[in-house]
Formats: structure tokens, sequence, C-alpha cells
């Protein structure tokens, strides 16, 4: 039921320009003012056709989230080798002797 | 203590765990605090692409054992969520948690002050779920530096979070709630709980309740990290119920009116300061991980869990007092020193046979010693049985507490066993006939004082005995009392 | 001799093995042929023939000195570039990881290695395997070898042309929507996509991880057979693996078809699908009617959803798969002089303008960091499903999108449940149309994801299904024709592909590449 609601909201509005902005900061990619004007429209067409979604009634069935379901999976506590640090950064963009480096993240 | 105030403080508390695993959480490096910084990782734990978790079961088993003796419920199906965030410390973009099907939930911790503040109470818990832990960011801000390090040595270490119901009413009811949560996982043995190392973080959530003349007001909830010690979550939680109190005054805002404000607290200046946070943080499009496949437990495991989980601090307290009639109280600081001080004191008790005196020779001069010397249980150099030969000797009568002390401080500070502390110490048992030679001549030597007995003067003895211990130190007093009487009888 | 790289990896084998050809001529057979053509279609990223070498010398080493050096041993084989092979360049077709070198190979890649295959390069993908048309690869482009203008499909196009145009005799693909098998039938080759978790994913760069699955490309089903019996298997690093034995595929091929029940899929019959496809697949399921099989007619009534269900599982999975590649650990980073500056250029004119709510949501230098890596690290195909999946996953939309696309996905399952209590196989067309001209839906993602029709359920249900040759449009164009089974039927299917290619010539024709 309430899924059909959210549904419903979703539908009558479009994805909007500033929506798709605010979406572009939480998956953290800058886009140009082109690029945010493509985006909405493609971004709408996409999501205009899977909202046929909609109309399945999906009340009773159990969501699957991989095809072949599998449980219990473990590995045994048992130590393995760690690679040594020159290693582990050695794909880093940028690096000091151990660490890796990024601007400052104080303030964000 | 709490009716003075014209408000009443709520206090939730969010306590993340580290495992006491060999390995992280999802790959094989080493799960261990202070290694140098990039030694302890591995493509999974980087998150370098194409690599796949694999749930450590021994963090499972540990997360099952606490949430069941938190009175969970462990419901049949659990499943782990990704949830998004971008930080540098966490290299996939996504922490590896739960969210809508945690492993347990609706469990209880019961708390009580042995010096009667609060009633002693059952704390509810939310939730306990099982978790990977980010890296680390180091910024040097007064050397004005314009970048963060990062390690991620930490990153994917296995956390137990535990969410408590907001029922919590006072600092010391939460300050009591970690130490006994605290004290439970010790039992456990699923962690450390060393905070300074960061195995057990603290984030409280706290608002008031306030009188008004229309009824009571909730204020905004306002949450409280960067706590490092309980003293410092006591302080924290005093402090922002007082601040939120003259918030409240100033601009009236109640719950719902603004935003969850996010506070860290400062140690040094012993004050809470709001951090910044931007609203969007917060959308953490959490998913089921399809990296991992979901665990079912069936009910069966549970029991079986339940059984083999021990005796718990607060079975064990009520246990001592059956068994060992000791005090609640004494049973309570037993108790919460720990398993191994609490086992000690159990054989002590069985071997000397006498339980009251165990529990103050423990309380005493074993706690006294490991805190002056900064040892753990196990690092104490006396054993229990060696101990109970001493406790049995004062018993008896043979020597007395000074001397007792006395010998105990040669045992633990000489390593020494019982019998070796005595010769050491020169105290030899005086036999019965070198007893009553000594006292034959100390009577010959006082007439008076035999008189003076004779006459009822009973506390006359005590010059006789403090002169049989000046001319023979091993002479016990207990021991040389009743002959002497006798003696004096037969005058 | 007849040109070597005309042969089957079956024939090279028992070549190798006999003693009548060495791995260092196969190989630089197969080097000097890649030098001749690939500059033509664009199937390999990179080739390090002195390495190829190398390996194939040591493997006629081996072998002169009496070991059996493993079931693959000699045997030149390409890995698409989404696979990660120890110090490296591994860059799914991104500038992202342009220069990454993993300190690891991919389970598959280990075992290929073990069983003594000769990696000969990496192959040309969508980025990050996001596509179907291998144009969104910002590494290089890959041509149809049939017809240069055409794209060759995707996201596999350069593990599905090398095959095609005779530059290797094996090749490994990855299949989330139908990336092995849309390229395979575009371009007249073999491609199975096993059951989920029948091969491990391990060191394969995630796209979708509930839908990824590697599979094996060649010209015969005996050759995937030969192939997929070495990469199948159980892995513990992997905990979607599956825990099951590998059967001995090459053996069950042999076995005739009686009495195999194959049921036709209703609905991938209707509405859009090109005259000539149709025909070649009705064409073959007659050939399947003389070899004996049984046909009858099967209904997956959910087909109609499997698209909009697939275009939010994929996103989703792909927008949180994506989130490490930030510029932070490893690949791509935005030069951070030119960041700097810019935000500087950009507070100083929002101060100038007295905007405070502006100068208030500029970015951090850390979020600018990120959002401009991203920005400059992804194509326009990859940023699209990223943000599409950011979306559906984003406050207030979960259960409208994923979660109600996860229950969609069970409803498709039990399609196929149920259509296999009935039939052994299911058996349809792979796309719609023929490979179509380079460029032509570039610009229209909709029309472009449409075109997955018929691959998605496959990846959506987990079950196995593979891609042969069944005839040609007139244009020259390959067609491609579809078999689908239940979980771990990867025999059945490769012993029923096998047994259409015994009795048609399609996977014997060569295109016309000088
Ligand atoms: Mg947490
Ligand atoms: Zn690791």
């Amino acid at each position: 039921m309430k899924s059909q609601q959210a549904w419903r909201r979703g539908k009558k509005m479009s994805l909007t320009r500033n929506e798709v902005e605010r979406v572009s900061l939480l998956a953290r990619l800058q886009l140009t003012e082109d690029d945010l004007e493509t985006m909405t429209t493609q971004l709408n067409q996409i999501v205009g056709y899977v909202e046929q979604l909609a109309q399945l009634p999906t009340d009773n069935i159990q969501p699957m989230a991989h095809g072949v379901e599998r449980f219990n999976v473990f590995a045994n506590d048992e130590r393995r080798p760690s690679l040594p640090c020159d290693e582990a950064l050695t794909n880093a963009p940028r690096r000091d002797d151990d660490c890796y480096l990024v601007p400052a993240v104080l303030g964000d | 203590m709490m009716s003075d105030k014209p408000y009443k403080i709520v206090i939730g508390l969010e306590t993340h765990v580290q495992l006491l695993t060999e390995t992280k959480l999802f790959c094989r490096c080493q799960n261990r605090f202070g290694g140098p910084p990039n030694t302890q990782t591995c493509p999974v734990c980087i998150g370098l692409p194409g690599t796949l978790p694999v749930m450590n079961r021994k963090a499972f088993q540990l997360s099952l054992i606490t949430a069941i003796a938190l009175n969970c419920e462990v419901p049949k199906f659990t499943k782990w969520d990704r949830k998004s965030y971008y930080y540098p410390d966490l290299p996939k973009g996504y922490q590896i948690s739960q969210y809508d099907l945690p492993m347990s939930q609706n469990g209880w911790l019961e708390i009580s002050d042995p010096q009667g503040n609060f009633d002693s109470k059952r704390v509810g818990i939310i939730r306990a779920h099982l978790e990977e832990d980010a890296g680390k960011s180091m910024h040097d801000e007064l050397a004005g530096k314009a970048d963060s390090r990062i390690d991620l040595n930490r990153t994917g270490t296995p956390l137990l979070e535990i969410v408590s119901c907001p029922e919590m009413y006072s600092s010391l009811e939460a300050k009591t709630y970690l130490t006994e949560l605290k004290l439970l996982l010790t039992y456990l043995e699923v962690s450390d709980c060393n905070m300074q190392e960061g195995s057990l973080r603290v984030d409280a959530n706290i608002n008031l309740h306030v009188d008004t003349p229309q009824g009571k007001v909730a204020t905004p909830i306002v949450e409280v990290k960067n706590m490092n010690s309980f003293r410092a979550v006591e302080r924290a939680l005093d402090y922002e119920a007082q601040r939120q109190y003259s918030e409240w005054q100033e601009a009236g805002k109640k719950l719902g009116d603004v935003p969850k404000q996010t506070r860290g607290w400062d140690d040094g200046a012993q004050v809470t300061r709001a951090q910044r946070s931007k609203e969007e943080s917060s959308d953490y499009r959490y998913f089921p991980d399809p990296d991992l496949v979901p665990v079912i437990v069936e009910p069966e495991e549970v029991e079986q869990v339940r059984q083999s989980l021990g005796e718990l601090p607060a079975v064990l307290r009520k246990r001592l007092q059956t068994d060992y009639s000791i005090k609640p109280y004494d049973a309570n600081v037993t108790v919460n020193q720990g398993p191994k001080f609490a086992e000690y004191f159990i054989r002590l008790a069985e071997t000397s046979g006498d339980p009251q005196q165990a529990s103050n020779w423990m309380q005493q001069e074993v706690l006294r010693t490991l805190n002056e010397e900064s040892w753990a249980v196990d690092e104490f150099p006396v054993t229990p049985d060696e101990l109970s030969q001493l406790l049995q000797a004062v018993q008896k009568g043979e020597i007395d507490r000074s001397r007792a002390r006395e010998v105990f401080r040669e045992m633990t500070m000489q390593g020494n066993s019982f019998q070796q502390a005595m010769q050491s110490l020169g105290i030899e048992q005086v036999d019965q006939s070198a007893l009553l030679q000594l006292c034959e001549q100390l009577l010959t030597e006082f007439p008076q004082i035999v008189a003076d007995v004779k006459a009822g003067k009973q506390q006359a003895l005590g010059r006789i005995i403090g002169e049989a211990k000046r001319r023979n130190p091993n002479v016990n007093p207990g021991q040389f009392r009743q002959p002497c009487l006798d003696l004096i009888e037969q005058k | 001799m007849a040109d070597l790289t005309d042969y089957t990896a079956v024939k090279l084998l028992s070549l190798l093995q006999a003693g009548e050809l060495t791995s260092t001529e196969l190989t630089k057979a197969y080097l000097d042929r890649i030098e001749a053509c690939d500059q033509k279609i664009g199937s390999f990223l990179r080739t390090d023939p002195e390495e190829s070498l190398k390996h194939a010398a040591a493997m006629d080493r081996r072998r002169n000195a009496g070991e059996s050096p493993g079931p693959l041993a000699g045997l030149p084989i390409a890995l698409k570039d989404n696979l990660c092979t120890r110090g490296q360049t591994t860059t799914c077709g991104s500038r992202m990881l342009e220069n990454f070198k993993p300190p690891y190979d991919a389970t598959v890649v280990e075992k290929l290695r073990e069983a003594g295959a000769i990696p000969l390069g990496k192959t040309n993908l969508d980025e990050f395997a996001m596509g179907g048309s291998t144009e969104s690869s910002a590494l290089g482009e890959t041509c149809n070898p049939w017809n240069t203008t055409c794209i060759p499909g995707g996201s596999s196009g350069g593990a599905a042309t090398c095959i095609a145009s005779g530059m290797s005799p094996l090749s490994i693909g990855s299949d989330t929507g139908g990336s092995i098998r849309q390229p395979a039938a575009f371009c007249g080759v073999v491609g199975l996509k096993p059951t989920y978790g029948r091969v491990s994913r391990m060191g394969l760069v995630a796209f979708a991880s509930s839908l990824d699955q590697i599979g094996p490309l060649a010209r015969t089903a005996e050759d995937a057979a030969l192939l997929l019996e070495v990469i199948a298997g159980h892995d513990a690093r992997d905990s979607t693996s599956l825990d099951q034995s590998v059967p001995r595929y090459r053996s069950v091929l042999q076995q005739p078809l009686k009495g195999l029940k194959l049921g036709v899929v209703e609905e991938h019959f209707g509405e859009g699908l090109d005259a000539e496809v149709e025909s070649a697949v009705r064409e073959s399921i007659r050939v399947y009617q003389e070899l004996g099989a049984k046909i009858t007619s099967v209904s997956l009534p959910h087909s109609e959803y499997a698209i909009a269900t697939y275009y939010v599982i994929a996103p989703c999975e792909a927008s949180s798969n994506l989130a490490r590649y930030d510029g932070v650990h490893y690949g791509y980073r935005t030069d951070e002089n030119i960041l700097h500056a810019t935000l500087k250029q950009q507070r100083s004119g929002l101060s100038a303008t007295d905007d405070e709510q502006a100068l208030n949501n500029l970015d951090s230098p850390l979020v600018r960091l990120y959002r401009q890596t991203r920005a400059e690290g992804f194509g326009a195909e990859v940023k699209r499903r990223i943000m599409l999946g950011t979306y559906a996953l984003s406050a207030g939309y979960y259960e409208a999108y994923y979660l109600k696309a996860l229950k969609v996905r069970r409803l498709i399952r039990q399609d196929y449940d149920e259509a296999f209590r009935e039939v052994d196989l299911v058996i349809g067309p792979v796309t719609p149309t023929p490979a179509f001209p380079r460029g032509s839906k570039i610009d229209d993602p909709l029309a472009m994801y449409l075109g997955d029709l018929y691959t998605v359920s496959a990846n959506l249900a987990g079950v196995p299904a593979i891609s042969i040759p069944c005839g040609f449009s007139n244009a020259g164009l390959p067609i491609g024709l579809q078999l689908q089974g239940p979980p771990l039927s990867e025999d059945r299917l490769l012993q029923a592909a096998h047994w259409f290619q015994k009795e048609t010539a399609w996977h014997q024709r060569r295109p016309a590449l000088n």
C-alpha cells in the first residue's frame, strides 16, 4: 500500500532539473549546465518507461535479491597475509610515505 | 535527585563494539590495533575493483552470543545492506551494515546502583547488528596542513552496533548502563572494550522533557559524539542537559522544530560543540548487498548458544549472595571487577571455607595490590590456593591480621609461597609446650596480674600478652590467651 | 597446413597434444593475425606479444619435458578488460582505470593460467560493461567484422569480434544483461552465460553484482564447453559462488538429443522482432525438430516487464559498485591545482554578488575532488546509469523502484520455473534485430536498452543461456539463436548447441577482412 502511494507520487512528479542536480551531488558527479539538461530529459524518458512496473500487483511477493539464492556462507577466522604498505599504496593518485593523501576532510 | 530539576533528561545510547576476532569482517587481514599505517590491508578492504567480501564466521558467532546475552530476539532471517556515503576512509563508497532486518532486536540489559541512586531497571535494546568499521583520517590542524592522511588498517574491522531505547534518565544511569554493558562483553569475551583504542565507542542521543503549564514538552534530540571515556560520557551528558535547558529557555524550540543536531564533546574545554553536517549526507541509499548472501539462524541454534553462554554478571551476583552468603554490595564489587576476579574469589572462598573472610581479603588486600601495581588479575602472582593457606592460618588464630598482612606482602612482592613467606619472615608456629613454659614464667614474674585476673579484671591479661609477644614475636595472642587463663585458674 | 587461425580450439588442442604444433607457432600465428586485422576491428585494447610468446615457450618446454601442462595448455585466449590481471593494466574501457594495475588475478584468470592457456591480450568493452555496442568505451573503437560500419554488439564487443575475425580461438566475456550473448549473435559466434554463481566473479570488476556472470565465447559449442570446464567451479572468495561440482561438459556433448523438449517462448515473437531474425529462428526450430526434439510453446508472461526490472536493478547496483571510483585510493584523479583555483574563483565570484546561500552550498575541496574526478573519469552512459541508480535508491523512491523490481524479478524467475516443468530448454531469438550502424542509437539510451529485450530475463532469473549463430540477414549480418535452461543446465545447453552446429554451417562462415 505504502509503495503504491510512493509510486503515484513519483509518477505525477517527473524529475525536475533541480532534483537531477540534487542527485548529482548525492552521486558525486559534477554536471555542466548542458549535462543537466540532457540528463533531465533522458532520465525522465527512462524513469517514465520503468514506471510500468507499478501496474503489476506484487503485494505478497518476496523480493528476490539474487537469481540463485544461497544462505550462510562464511569464511574461517584465519589470517592471511596483507599487502605490504608500499604495494597497497601503489595505485594511489597521491600519497606520502605510508598514507593516502586527500584535500583536508575538515569542515565537510 | 532528579526531582529538583524542572525537566527530565532522556538518553539513548548507541555503542559500537569491536569484536575480538583474529581477522577482519570481510577479508582475512589481521584485526589488531596499532600497526604502522596501511600495513594491515588487502585488495578486499582497500575496495579494489573486482574484490568481494566473505563474512567471518567467528564475527557472526560473537555477535550472536552477545545478542542472546542481551536478551534479544534473533530473527530467523538476516541480511546485510550497503550504507552509501563518500568519505576518504570508506574506500568502497559504502559501509556494509544492516538496515531493516538486523540480526537481533528487542532485548534488554538490567542495571542497578548499589548506592541506591536509582531503582534497578531494564534498559531496552532496540537492536544489535553486525557491520564493518571505516578507516582513519588524520589531519594535523595545528600544522596547518592542507591535506588529510588516510590509514585503512581499521577498515573492515567487525563492529557490533548496540542501540538502546531512550530509557535512561540521568547521566548516572547512562554510565551504569555502559559499565554493565562493558562488563557483560568482558564476561562473554567478545571484545576487549578498550575505549582508548576505540574498541568501544559511544554516541548518545539526548533531549529533555520539560514541565510547562501546558504539560510536558520534548526538546529537539541532539546526538553527542567524541566521548572517549565513561567519565566523558557522564560529563558530556550533564553539560548537554544544562545547555539544552538554557537553549529551551531562550529559544523554546520543540522536538520536530529543527533537524536533529550533532554535537562533539570537547574534553579539553568540557563543552559540546555543534558539528557541521550537510543535509544530503543523511540519504544513505540502503539496499541489500548483492555480494553477500543472507544468514538463516534456526531457533535450535539460538537455544544452543543460550545454553553455552556460561554465567553472566547478573546471575553470578545473585549466586555469590546465595552460595557464599556475602552482601549484595560485596557481590557487586566482586563481579564488577570482571570474570577472572570473580573466579579467583570463588576458588578462595571454596578452599578457605570462609567466604566472608575471602571477600574481605579480595576487596581490601588483593584489590589494593592490583591497583597499586597496575596488575590484571591474571598477573597477580599468588594463586588462590596459596592465599587460602594464609586465610586458614588467620582463621585458626595461628597468626594475627597484621602479621598476616606482612605475609601477604611477602607473598605478592617476592612471589613466595605461603610457607616460604612464613619462613622468610621468621614466623614459626610456637609449639604448645614452649607456649606454656613462657606463660608459666611470666605468671611467676608478674604475680600482681594473676591476682588482678583472679579478681575479675580480665583486661589485666593484656600486659602479659604484650610481654609474651615482645619476648617471642611468633606468639599469637589468640593462641596465648586461653592457656594463660587456664594456668591462672589453677594457681 | 591451412591457416591455423581458422581452426577450432578443440582441433588446435589435439594438434598441440599430438606434438604436430607448438604453442609458440600457434601464438605467433594469432599475434600475426592481430597485427594484420586488429587495426580494422579494434578487438584488443592491449596485447603484449613478448609476454604471450614467453608463456607459449614455457608451455612448449613443459610439454617437451613430458609434463602434462593442463587442459588448455598452449592455447591462446583473449580476456575482456574487466577481468583483473595481476600487475597488468585493467581498464574496463574507462578513463577512470586507464592506469590501474591490480595486485591480483581474477579467479578465472588464475584458473586459465593453471590450465596452461596463453593470454593474448585484453579486449575492448563498453565502459564498465555498460552498453550493448562497445561504443561507450573511452579507450578504443570496435567494429563489427561483418560490416565495419556496424557496431559489434556489447558489452563484450572485443571478446566477440576477436573470435569472429580469427584473432583468438577462445575468449572470456561477462554478461550482465546479454553482454556475451548479444555480441556473439551480432558477430556470428557462440557465447554462453552460465548460471549465476557457476563461475567465480572474484576479480571481475563489478557492474551489477547480482546479475554479472563470466562466460566463454568461441566458434563452436564444443570449444565453449572446453573453456567452461576450466573456468567453472566453486570459489571460497566469492560468497555467491555455487558449491557444486563441474560436469565434464565435453563428454556430455556427444550424447544424442533424443527426447529433448524445447519450448518456444511465445512472448519472444511479438512486436519489434525483425522479420529476417524471426525467419532464421523459426528455421532453426525446424532443425531441432529434425534432430528429434519435441517442440511445444511456452509462455514467460512477465517478459514484458524484464527491461523495466533490469533497468532499475542494474543501475542501482552499478551506482553503488562505482562509488569506489572517487580518486582517493586508486584510479584517475582530477588535477588538484586546477580544482583549487576553480573553487577559489567561484568563491570570490559569489562573495562579490553577496550570494550567501550559494556560497554556503559551494562544494568543499574534497567534495569537489570527488565530483570533478568522477565527471572527468566516467563517460556519458556510465554517468547516466549512476544517476538513475542513485535516484532510484534515494530516500522516498526505494520501495517504488528497487524493492518493486526485486519482486517482479521473482515473478520472472517463477515464469521460468513454470516453463521448465514442461520443457527442458526454451528457444528464441537473442536480439530483435541484427547489428545496427555505429552511432545510430548513441543519443537514444532507451532505444539501446530495448535491444536487451530477450536477454535480460536470464540474468534476472539467474538461469544459463547460450547464443549460437543461426543465419544471416540479407545485408550479410549474423543472426543468433538463444537457448535458455534451468539453473545448472549448461551441459544440456551446450549439447543442444553442439548438435545444432553439427547440422548447420553458419558458424563456419568467415567475414572477409582483407
Ligand atoms: Mg553503525
Ligand atoms: Zn583486508
